[in-house]
C-alpha cells in the first residue's frame, strides 16, 4: 500500500465571530481575528489518499484525477473568495481552520467516487495549514 | 520510536508504459511522458523503528545509516537518468511510488538488524507531491 500526498494553495479572507456570543466575547475568544473587516491567509491544503499501486502505470493515484477533483471541489469554490460570504456553508459556521479542514473533507468525500469510481484509492487524510505554525489534521473517517 | 533520516538525490526520468499508447501515455502521464526526459530534486527521509539501545542510548547508528544511504541510494540515483542507469526503471515506470518502493528493497536487509526494522520510505518528487511506503504490509502511522 501506498499514501500519496499532494500540496495545494489558495487564497482566501475570513472573519472569526460566533453569532451566539456577543461582542466581547468573540473579541476575547478570536482576538485579532474578529476585527469586523476580516483578514486573509495563503492557506495550504495537504490531500492524502492511500491505495495499491496499478502496474500498468505505476500509480497509486492518479494525480490528474485528483487535482481535478480538488480544484473543482475545493480550490475554485474558496481560491481569492472571502469564506464568509461566499462560501455557503460558511454563512453560519465560524470559518476557522478546524471547521475548513471538516468542510474541505466532507467535499472531497462528496466527490470521490466519480473521481475515482474503483475500489481504491480512498482519501486518507487532509491537513490545512492556515500559517506555517498553525497546522490542522483530519482523517476522513472522522467526517460524515 | 521513529528516527528519520533524509537524504536528497537529483536525477531524470520519464514516464511512459510500454503497455499503453502514445495518446494513453500523454493521458496518464501528462507532460512527465516527454520521451526525452526531465528531472527533479528528489528527497528521501527514511524512518526506522525500534528502541535506544540502553549502552548507547541509540537506535541506530547515524553514521552507519549515513553511510548505507549514500552507498544504497546516492550512489546508484544520483546525477542519473533512471530509465536508462537505474534497474529496475528499464521495465519499470519510476514513478515516485515506484522509486519508493525500489528504496525500500535496496534498503530494507541492510536496516532490519537487531531489533530494528525499516518502517517507512517518504519519496518527494516536488515540494507539493511525496509518496509514503510501508512494505508490503498495509498503511500504519
Amino acid at each position: 500500500m501506498f499514501r500519496v500526498t499532494r500540496r495545494y494553495r489558495f487564497a482566501a479572507s475570513h472573519r472569526l465571530h460566533a453569532p451566539q456570543l456577543d461582542e466581547e466575547r468573540n473579541r476575547r475568544i478570536y482576538g485579532k481575528c474578529n476585527n469586523p473587516f476580516g483578514h486573509g491567509h495563503n492557506y495550504e491544503v495537504l490531500v492524502t489518499a492511500v491505495g495499491p499501486l496499478d502496474p500498468a502505470t505505476g500509480y497509486a493515484v492518479d494525480r490528474a484525477a485528483l487535482d481535478r477533483l480538488v480544484a473543482g471541489r475545493v480550490l475554485d469554490a474558496f481560491d481569492h473568495r472571502n469564506l464568509n460570504t461566499e462560501v455557503p456553508q460558511f454563512a453560519e459556521v465560524v470559518p476557522t481552520s478546524e471547521n475548513l479542514a471538516v468542510e474541505i473533507c466532507r467535499r472531497l468525500k462528496r466527490g470521490w467516487s466519480e473521481a475515482f469510481p474503483g475500489e481504491w484509492p480512498r482519501l486518507d487524510k487532509i491537513r490545512i495549514a492556515e500559517t506555517e505554525r498553525n497546522i490542522f489534521e483530519i482523517r476522513s473517517d472522522e467526517v460524515e | 520510536m521513529l528516527i528519520t533520516r533524509k537524504v536528497e538525490f537529483s536525477a531524470s526520468h520519464v514516464c511512459r508504459s510500454d503497455a499503453l499508447s502514445d495518446d494513453e501515455n500523454r493521458q496518464r502521464f501528462g507532460m512527465a511522458a516527454n520521451p526525452h526526459g526531465h528531472g527533479h530534486n528528489y528527497v528521501v527521509e527514511v524512518s526506522l523503528e525500534g528502541s535506544p539501545d540502553p549502552v548507547t542510548g541509540m537506535v541506530f547508528d547515524l553514521k552507519e545509516l549515513k553511510e548505507i544511504l549514500s552507498r544504497e541510494i546516492l550512489g546508484p540515483y544520483d546525477h542519473r537518468f533512471l530509465n536508462y542507469e537505474v534497474p529496475p526503471f528499464d521495465r519499470v515506470v519510476p514513478t515516485a511510488e515506484n522509486i519508493a518502493r525500489d528504496i525500500w528493497r535496496r534498503l530494507e536487509s541492510h536496516l532490519n538488524v537487531e531489533g530494528r526494522r525499516l518502517h517507512s520510505v517518504r519519496l518527494y518528487e516536488t515540494p507539493d507531491l511525496y509518496v509514503e511506503y510501508f512494505g508490503e504490509s498495509p498503511c500504519s502511522e
